[in-house]
C-alpha cells in the first residue's frame, strides 16, 4: 500500500463522513460505515482498517471501527438501498 | 428497407381533441381540427404537388403549386395554409389547377439548369417530381432571359455544397435553420428576382457563417442546391437502414443510406422519437472515422510497452490474451484482474464485458466511463426518487413553462435536444441558466435567459440551497404535493435546514458570487412560473459534491411539485450515447444489472444459476481505485473496451503510472488511442455501423443499432468478448445480440418486456418495460415515487478542498464543444476538425491583460497535478478568475492539469474545479514533448508476414 493510496482512502472516508454529518453524528457514523461497506473493494477496506486513525475525522473513525469490528450497519440513506432480486425500484449508486 | 424518401405530409401533424370531417376528391377524411388541407389529402394517399411545404416546419404558402379548389370558396387557395373545415369539399386536380400549376412550374424551370441527367439529385429531386406531377412538357419563356444560372457554388462547408444556380428560393432551408435548428444563420438576401439564399452577410460563405452544419437545410432542400458532397461523389443511395447514432446521449435515429456496403449519407429519421427528424453536425456528417486510415483492423500484441506492436491472427491474439489473464489470475488471484465497459458500445456489449469480468476473471472489478460523468446522478436520484434516471422524455420540454439549466450546455453537447429546447423558449417558456460561463443559451437569436446566475465553480450546492431558501421562506413551496407525495417529516427537517439565514442568497453571495436579488427572482420564477423542468449535465456531477447537487436538484423539484407529469421533472443530460445503458447493464463494481447489489445472495444466485459460475460477493474496484491498486501492485490486468482513460480521466500522470504498472493492459478499440500507449494487447473494435445491438439514451429509451455493413476488423465487439470468454472456458454460444438481450430481459426486471423483435416492431421502448408498464414509461413517478415517498435530503454545502490561492489564483473548468465528441477519437478523424483543430483556453480580458496574454498566444496552464500549454482565447464569456478549456485533443492533454479530487459518494472526478495559474509560454511543455515522443514510439507496428 503506497502512501498515496492510503492518503486517498483517508480523504475518501473523511469526505463521506463530512457529507453525512448533517444527518446527525450517530446516524452519520452508521451511514459512513454502510457506504464504505457497500462500495469499497476488500483491499481498500482492509487498508483503512489497518491504518491508524490519526488523520480521520471522529465520524469516519467511528465508522471504520464499527466495520472493522464486523458490524453490518443498516442503511441510513436511500443511496445504499438496492433492488432486491425481483425489484424494479432503486438504482445505481455509482 | 429499399431506398424510398420518407413520406412527407407537407405540414406538421396537429394535436386536437376536436376532429373534422371533409371530402377530398370524393373521398371522406377525418383529421384533427387545425390540420391543413394538404396534410388531410396526404393522410388518404393524395399527392398535391408542393415545393415549399414539408412536414417538419410550418406552412409557408410561397410556391403556389399546392393550390386547390374548394366548393363555395373563392379562388384557388394554397392547401398548405388552408385549415380543414367541417363539410369542406376539396378538389385537388381540375383543369384550372392544372393550368395554374403548369404556369408556375414553367417559371421555376425557366431559371433552373436543365442538367437532370448529370445532377446529383437526379431521381431524388422534388422539383423533378413536381414537374412530372404537373405534366410540364415545355417552357414557353425559353432559357435565354435573365437568370441565376451563372451563380458560383459555395464549396466551403466540408460536408455539403451550396449551388445557388439550382435554388428555387422556396425558403425551406432558411425556415429549417430558424424553426428546426434555431440558429437563424440563413436568410433570403435581396428582393424579387434578386432574392437569393445567403448564409449571413453577403461576404460570408457557409463555413464562415454562423451555420452549425446540423444539416437541416440540406435535408429540407427540394433540389440539389444544398447537397451532401458524399452524394455527389458516390451517387444516389439504393437502400436505407434505420439505426441509432453513436454520439451523445440524445440518441438520434438515422437512416443510414447505402450503396452496396458504402455509406452514402446519414439522414435523420422523422419517426425517431428522440430527435424527431433533426440532427447535429456529428451524427449527420462525422462518420468518416469509420474508414479512417488510422483505424486498426488486425489484432496486435507485444511483451512490453517499449516494444513495437506485432500484428497477429485473431486466434493467436485471443489465446495469448487468455493465457496472460489466466497466468496473472493464478499468480495473484482473481481480484488482480478487471475490466471497463464503454458507453460507446451497445447494451449487449457492456453486459458481456461485465459478465466476462465477474464470471470469467472471477472478480467484480468492472467499472464504466459513467464513473467519470454521471455516477452522481445514480446516487442522487436513487436516494431521493428511488431510481437512477431522467424522469421525462425529450418531448416533455414542449410543455415546460420555466426551464432551469444548470451545469449543462445543450446547444453544444446535446445539440438536437438543445434545438428542441430553444423551440420551446421561442414559444415563450422562461429560462434560468446557472453556469459559470455565458453559454449560448443565455443569449442567442430570439432566445434570452430571464436569469443567468454565473456562479463561482464549486458552489452548486450553495446556489441550490439558496434557491430552496427563497422558495421555503417566501411560502412558495407546493405543500399539497409534498404532503401527498413525499415524506413530510423529512421535508420539515429539510425546510428548517434551508430556511436558516446562513443559506440566504444574501449570506451566500460572498461564496457563490451570484447577485442575491437575481437569485431570489430566479427562485420565485421557478416556483411560480408554471411547469418547471430542470436539465443538468456534468457541470453538476463532476464536483466533489456532485451527488449532493443532484439531490439538491431533486429536493427543489419536489418542493415545487415539479415531478410526475409532462413539462416538469429532473433531466440528466447524458454525455455519451449509452451512459444510461451501460449503467443499467451492471457495469458498476458493486451491482449486477437492474441495480441489485452484489452482496445480495438471492440476486447472486439468480446470475450464478444462469451463468454457471460462482460470483464474488464483495464489491470490486472503481476505475480510480483500480489505478491506485495497480500502482500498489495488487491490480495487474485490465480489459478496456471502447474507452480511452488516459485522455478522458483526470490526473493523467497518475493514470499513466497505473497503466504502466500493470502486467497486461488489453485495449479493444477502433484506434491506437492514448491508453493503448500502455497496452500489451490490442484487439480491433467495430463501429456502430458494423454490428447489431441496442443503445439506451438519456430518456431511458432503448433503441436498436443495426448493422449496415460487415465489420472491417472481422468481428463485432460482442463477438470479440465472446471469443475471449470461450478461450477462458466459459462456453458462450450467442450467435446474435438479440440472444444477449433476451438474457438481459430474463435476468433484469426493468427490461422484462424488452426484446429485439419488439424493438424492431415498435422502434424504441422507454424502461421500465414490465408487467406494470407493458408499453414502457415515458414519464416516471406519475402516481408516486418509485421508492414510495419522495425523500428530501439535507445537503450541507461542503466547499471543495481545491481552492485558488497565491500559487494557483484561477479556477479551471472544462467542457465540450459542438463539433467534437469526448476525447475526439472519432470526431478528430473527420472534417469536424475544421471547426475545432485544437483545445483553447478561454480567459477573461482582465485576467489575460494582467498576464500580458492575447488571443492566439501560447500559455502555460499549471496546477498542482501538472502543466500543459495551449493557445488563449480572450473572451468575457468566462468570469474574471475563471478559465475554461475542452479536452478533445491529446496534444493538449487538459487532464494533465486536473486533479484526483472527486465526488464524495461516487468518486466521480472533480473536473470542473482545478486551481491553476496561467502564464505566457513559448510552446509545448516538457510533459507534452516527452509524451508525444513516447506516444510515437509506442505506436510502431511490425506488419504480419504474409502466409506462405
Amino acid at each position: 500500500m503506497s502512501e498515496g493510496t492510503i492518503v486517498k482512502l483517508r480523504r475518501m472516508a473523511n469526505q463521506i463522513a463530512l457529507n453525512y454529518a448533517a444527518i446527525g453524528a450517530d446516524s452519520a457514523v452508521l451511514a459512513t460505515a454502510d457506504h464504505i461497506k457497500k462500495f469499497w473493494d476488500p483491499r481498500m477496506k482492509s487498508s483503512i482498517f489497518a491504518d491508524n486513525r490519526t488523520d480521520l475525522s471522529p465520524i469516519a473513525t467511528a465508522a471504520i471501527d464499527l466495520l472493522a469490528a464486523g458490524v453490518t450497519p443498516a442503511p441510513q440513506s436511500g443511496g445504499t438501498e438496492f433492488n432486491k432480486v425481483n425489484e424494479v425500484g432503486h438504482s445505481d449508486a455509482g | 428497407m429499399g431506398f424510398e424518401r420518407q413520406e412527407d405530409f407537407g405540414t406538421p401533424a396537429v394535436k386536437s381533441d376536436e376532429m373534422v370531417s371533409l371530402t377530398i376528391d370524393g373521398r371522406e377524411v377525418t383529421v384533427p381540427a387545425g390540420t391543413s388541407v394538404m396534410r388531410a389529402a396526404a393522410e388518404i394517399g393524395g399527392q398535391i404537388p408542393k415545393l415549399c411545404a414539408t412536414d417538419n416546419m410550418k406552412a409557408f404558402g410561397s410556391c403556389r403549386l399546392c393550390l386547390v379548389e374548394i366548393d363555395g370558396a373563392r379562388g384557388t387557395p394554397a392547401s398548405c395554409t388552408t385549415p380543414v373545415m367541417p363539410g369542406m369539399n376539396v378538389h385537388t386536380q381540375t383543369p384550372r389547377l392544372e393550368k395554374l400549376r403548369k404556369g408556375v412550374m414553367e417559371l421555376y424551370i425557366s431559371d433552373h439548369p436543365l442538367d437532370c441527367l448529370t445532377c446529383s439529385a437526379n431521381n431524388d429531386c422534388e422539383l423533378q417530381d413536381a414537374a412530372a406531377q404537373v405534366g410540364l412538357r415545355d417552357v414557353r419563356y425559353g432559357f435565354e432571359g435573365e437568370n441565376h444560372l451563372g451563380l458560383a457554388t459555395d464549396f466551403s462547408n466540408p460536408y455539403f455544397d451550396f449551388d445557388p444556380s439550382k435554388c428555387i428560393v422556396c425558403s425551406r432551408c432558411v425556415r429549417a435553420c430558424d424553426e428546426v435548428q434555431g440558429t437563424f444563420a440563413l436568410t433570403i438576401d435581396g428582393r424579387g428576382f434578386g432574392s437569393k439564399v445567403s448564409a449571413g452577410q453577403v461576404e460570408d460563405n457557409f463555413l464562415g457563417s454562423e451555420c452549425v452544419s446540423c444539416g437541416a437545410c440540406v435535408q429540407a432542400c427540394p433540389t440539389a442546391t444544398l447537397q451532401e458532397k458524399s452524394v455527389k461523389a458516390i451517387g444516389k443511395p439504393e437502400r436505407a437502414v434505420v439505426t441509432t447514432c453513436a454520439y451523445c446521449g440524445v440518441g438520434c435515429t438515422f437512416r443510414a443510406e447505402m450503396r452496396g456496403e458504402q455509406l452514402v449519407r446519414m439522414v435523420p429519421w422523422k419517426d425517431g422519437k428522440a430527435n424527431r427528424g433533426h440532427s447535429c453536425v456529428k451524427g449527420r456528417f462525422a462518420y468518416g472515422y469509420a474508414n479512417h486510415r488510422e483505424r486498426i483492423l488486425n489484432p496486435m500484441i507485444r511483451e512490453s510497452i517499449d516494444q513495437p506492436w506485432r500484428e497477429v491472427s485473431w486466434d493467436e491474439a485471443i489465446s495469448y490474451t487468455a493465457a496472460r489473464l489466466n497466468q496473472i489470475k493464478a499468480e495473484s488471484g482473481a481480484r488482480a484482474l478487471g475490466g471497463i465497459t464503454s458507453s460507446r458500445c451497445t447494451n449487449e456489449e457492456a453486459y458481456l464485458v461485465q459478465k466476462l469480468v465477474r464470471g470469467g476473471f472471477g472478480s467484480n472489478n468492472v467499472d464504466t466511463c459513467a464513473r467519470v460523468c454521471h455516477s452522481p446522478t445514480g446516487f442522487g436520484l436513487s436516494t431521493t426518487f428511488g431510481t437512477s434516471a431522467g424522469t421525462q422524455d425529450f418531448d416533455s420540454v414542449m410543455d415546460s413553462d420555466v426551464i432551469l439549466v444548470i451545469g449543462a450546455n445543450p446547444t453544444d453537447a446535446h445539440p438536437v435536444f438543445g434545438s428542441r429546447m430553444k423551440r420551446r423558449l421561442r414559444q415563450g417558456a422562461k429560462l434560468i441558466v446557472i453556469d459559470p460561463r455565458r453559454i449560448d443559451l443565455v443569449r442567442s437569436p430570439h432566445i434570452e435567459a430571464a436569469y443567468h446566475l454565473p456562479l463561482q465553480p464549486g458552489t452548486n450546492v450553495a446556489v441550490m440551497t439558496s434557491l430552496a431558501h427563497v422558495i421555503v421562506t417566501e411560502g412558495l413551496a407546493d405543500e399539497k404535493f409534498i404532503r401527498e407525495r413525499c415524506d413530510w417529516d423529512e421535508y420539515q427537517d429539510w425546510a428548517r435546514f434551508v430556511s436558516d439565514e446562513r443559506h440566504s442568497p444574501e449570506t451566500l453571495e460572498a461564496v457563490t458570487r451570484v447577485p442575491a436579488q437575481d437569485l431570489r427572482e430566479a427562485a420565485r420564477l421557478f416556483a411560480t412560473g408554471g411547469n418547471g423542468a430542470i436539465y443538468y449535465g456534468l457541470g453538476v456531477t463532476e464536483h466533489s459534491q456532485g451527488s449532493s447537487t443532484v439531490m439538491a436538484i431533486a429536493n427543489l423539484a419536489m418542493a415545487t411539485g415539479n415531478i410526475g407529469r409532462r413539462g416538469v421533472g429532473v433531466n440528466p443530460l447524458r454525455g455519451q450515447n449509452n451512459v444510461q445503458g451501460s449503467c443499467d447493464m451492471g457495469s458498476f463494481p458493486h451491482e449486477l444489472s437492474g441495480y441489485r447489489h452484489i452482496s445480495d445472495a438471492a440476486t447472486r444466485k439468480l446470475f450464478e444459476d444462469d451463468w454457471g459460475v460462482t460470483l464474488d460477493p464483495e464489491p470490486g474496484l472503481r476505475i480510480p481505485n483500480m489505478l491506485d491498486a495497480a500502482v500498489d501492485g495488487s491490480f495487474r490486468a485490465i480489459y478496456i473496451q471502447g474507452e480511452d482513460i488516459l485522455q478522458s480521466d483526470p490526473d493523467t500522470k497518475h493514470v499513466a503510472a497505473g497503466l504502466a504498472a500493470m502486467d497486461c493492459v488489453i485495449v479493444h478499440d477502433l484506434f491506437l488511442n492514448e491508453t493503448a500507449n500502455y497496452a500489451h494487447i490490442f484487439l480491433p473494435g467495430s463501429t456502430f455501423l458494423e454490428k447489431d445491438g441496442t443503445f439506451t439514451n438519456a430518456e431511458r429509451r432503448i433503441q436498436p443499432v443495426r448493422k449496415v455493413m460487415e465489420p472491417a476488423n472481422g468481428y463485432g465487439d460482442w463477438e470479440v468478448t465472446q471469443l475471449l470468454a470461450n478461450e477462458m472456458g466459459l462456453n458462450w454460444t450467442y450467435t446474435h445480440p438479440s440472444q444477449i438481450l433476451d438474457e438481459i430481459a430474463r435476468l433484469t426486471p426493468t427490461f422484462a418486456g424488452v426484446s429485439w423483435e419488439r424493438l424492431d416492431r415498435e422502434g424504441s421502448l422507454q424502461w421500465p418495460v414490465n408487467e406494470k408498464f407493458p408499453e414502457g414509461a415515458p414519464i416516471m413517478h406519475v402516481d408516486g415515487f418509485v421508492r414510495g415517498k419522495g425523500k428530501f435530503v439535507v445537503t450541507e454545502y461542503v466547499p471543495t478542498d481545491e481552492k485558488s490561492g497565491p500559487r494557483f489564483p484561477l479556477l479551471l473548468t472544462t467542457g465540450r464543444i459542438l463539433s467534437q465528441y469526448n476525447v475526439g477519437a472519432q470526431t478528430r478523424r473527420t472534417d469536424n476538425v475544421l471547426w475545432h483543430k485544437e483545445d483553447l483556453l478561454e480567459m477573461h480580458p482582465s485576467d489575460a491583460e494582467n498576464r500580458g496574454l492575447k488571443t492566439d498566444d501560447w500559455a502555460k496552464l499549471t496546477s498542482r497535478s501538472g502543466e500543459t500549454t495551449l493557445r488563449v482565447l480572450v473572451t468575457d464569456r468566462v468570469a474574471p478568475g475563471v478559465v475554461y478549456t475542452t479536452f478533445h485533443h491529446p496534444a493538449t492533454q487538459a487532464n494533465v492539469v486536473t486533479t484526483d479530487f472527486s465526488d464524495w459518494a461516487t468518486n466521480c472526478p472533480e473536473y470542473k474545479v482545478t486551481a491553476v495559474q496561467v502564464m505566457p509560454s513559448n510552446g509545448p511543455s516538457e510533459w507534452q514533448e516527452d509524451y508525444n515522443e513516447q506516444a510515437e514510439r509506442s505506436r510502431r507496428i511490425v506488419q504480419a508476414e504474409p502466409a506462405e
